[in-house]
């Protein structure tokens, strides 16, 4: 039988000149980080020197640490609320007001973030809430949450739900059978879930200027500032740190979600 | 089964707090958007009239919406900066999803041909850029459009040009910079349709003697035309509002309406206006989001 070769070499060129696309750009923000010049542009040896400037920048530090902390509590939250509604849309079979419900977790993931982040300030001025950590938060956490919710739905729907039914006709209770049987066997789309969360919320610019009061800004609102202003060696290693941190993240996720992943398929085989 | 239905009612319990998370902080501000779009603007804090107030009765609610106007809407559609910020954000957007599909399709094919073992790492290399930082994405690209950046350098020593090419704040690196952002959401849903269909149905068509190109746009694109369907809403609708993109890297004399509404509220002040302007973005985008809707939920829901 003959057999087509499948790559070609348009393929390959293709890939190639794709990815080159998207990391080029990154690698050399990484690589201009280190540059010892003032000069964005003349390459004046390696150093430290940016990274020393930022760890001496209170404003830029606090908004930092006002970020990773918007980053984690929405993020927590929004897991929590996330797979909630995705076990509520995939197990729940039909119930009242079901549509409107899908309709309102799949719209955040598309709308264009200017109308999400005015409406949200519009409502806490119209509650009178104090701008600031809270608000930017929950601004987030509905967010993020529809793009929790899309992961562990997939991920549920792409289960074998006999397991489940196994385990209620073993005498399970339904809750037992969940905790049991099914959040083990979601848990990695779970990890994902909260990872995707914490970078969204950790990038966003748009949302957070629109929620955020006077004197708590994010590190994004602080950047944008800068950025508006011309390019800053200070900056480069900002978003070096920040690539830094989010490759951290990513890689203790994936290690979890291999462990449980691989202890979850000794269980279930798929 | 039966089972099924017993795990389906605690399940469906899961569901309340979300759901009021959902109403209270999504669907209620879009009243409030509505309700600012029809007032008055005032030089106050927060700068609108009326307010509305339930407590003071049924004579101050029909007072309130006696006030309420549609001046804010004669405005946008009289003002020629509207208009005009409108059909360019729809230009942009058109022009850039296409950009995006021409880019981003062999990108994707490459990916679905690859041995199984290559293409999860493939994905994983697509999926990597998007995980860092949107913004520091296109700070990347202004370092390299600069004036004096990477290259104009490149291109100086390469003898292709003689002066540095002026880059920034042209269309031209608002469009890289588009491309450059979304091309995730564009590869990701074409490759997972290409990746799904039968190598068999390529095979037998060239099989039968159709030539590489024809094979393409009779068997594989045809089959494709659902992830292109998804990958073209994920980009085109959030691209017609976008902000930051063209606020960085394209010039300020034709605006986005993303940059107007942000102008008019961050700038001016003008709530009402502002407001007036998200709701004609949203009427703008009711039916790509509508089409959008029905697509995750029978990707989610009916089939795998």
């Amino acid at each position: 039988m003959r057999k087509l070769s499948r790559l070609s070499r348009f393929n390959i060129a293709s890939l190639a000149l794709g990815l080159a696309f998207l990391y080029l750009p990154i690698l050399i923000l990484v690589i201009y980080s280190f540059n010892a010049s003032r000069l964005v542009t003349v390459w004046g040896g390696w150093s430290l020197r940016w990274y020393h400037e930022f760890f001496g920048d209170r404003a830029m530090i606090e908004a930092a640490w006002m970020s990773f902390r918007v980053a984690v509590s929405s993020a927590s939250i929004a897991t929590l609320l996330g797979t909630l509604a995705a076990v509520a849309l995939s197990r729940g079979e039909g119930f009242r007001g079901r549509t409107l419900f899908s309709g309102m977790l799949y719209a955040p993931l598309v709308m264009p973030e200017v109308i999400t982040g005015l409406s949200l300030l519009l409502l806490f001025v119209a509650l009178n809430a104090e701008r600031g950590f809270w608000t930017v938060t929950i601004a987030h956490t509905t967010l993020t949450m529809c793009f929790v919710a899309v992961v562990v739905q997939s991920r549920l729907g792409s289960l074998d739900r006999s397991l489940e039914e196994a385990a209620m006709d073993l005498g399970c209770n339904p809750v037992r059978a969940f905790v049991a049987v099914t959040l083990p066997l979601i848990a990695p789309a779970i990890v994902a879930g909260w990872m995707l969360a914490f970078t969204l919320s950790l990038d966003d610019l748009v949302i957070a200027s629109f929620t955020t009061g006077p004197g708590s800004a994010t590190l994004p609102i602080r950047i944008y500032s800068e950025v508006r202003l011309g390019v800053k060696p200070e900056i480069n290693a900002i978003c070096t740190l920040v690539i830094g941190l989010i490759a951290g993240v990513i890689v203790i996720a994936s290690l979890a979600s291999k462990l449980s992943s691989s202890q979850a398929e000794s269980a279930a085989p798929l | 089964m039966s089972s099924r239905r017993i795990f389906a009612r605690p399940a469906r319990f899961a569901a309340i707090a979300p759901y009021l998370w959902m109403v209270l902080f999504f669907l209620v501000p879009f009243g409030f958007v509505l309700k600012i779009g029809l007032s008055q603007t005032a030089i106050a804090q927060p700068p609108y009239e009326p307010v509305f107030d339930l407590t003071a009765g049924w004579e101050a609610l029909k007072t309130a919406f006696a006030a309420l106007s549609i001046d804010n809407f004669k405005l946008l559609a009289s003002d020629d900066i509207y208009v005009f910020a409108y059909v360019r954000s729809l230009t942009v957007a058109l022009t850039a999803t296409a950009l995006l599909l021409v880019i981003g399709y062999p990108i994707a094919y490459g990916m679905a041909r690859l041995p199984k073992r290559w293409q999860a790492v493939a994905m994983v290399l697509v999926i990597v850029p998007f995980w860092t930082s949107f913004l520091i994405r296109i700070y990347a690209w202004i370092n390299i459009l600069q004036h004096d950046g990477l290259l104009n350098q490149i291109l100086l020593a390469l003898h292709l040009v003689s002066q540095p090419v002026v880059w920034l704040s042209t269309d031209t690196a608002m469009y890289i910079g588009i491309v450059y952002s979304y091309l995730p959401f564009m590869i990701l849903p074409l490759y997972a349709t290409l990746a799904k269909m039968e190598p068999v149905l390529e095979e037998a068509a060239s099989d039968l003697g159709a030539p590489p190109l024809q094979v393409f746009w009779l068997v594989t694109f045809p089959l494709s035309l659902p992830g292109v369907g998804a990958g073209v809403l994920l980009c085109f609708i959030p691209i017609v509002g976008e902000f930051v993109i063209p606020d960085l890297l394209a010039g300020s004399n034709s605006l986005m309406i993303g940059q107007t509404l942000w102008l008019e509220f961050f700038t001016n002040k003008d709530w009402p206006v502002a407001s007036a302007a998200a709701i004609v973005l949203l009427v703008v985008l009711l039916v790509p989001l509508l089409l959008y809707e029905r697509l995750q939920k029978r990707q989610l829901e009916q089939g795998r």
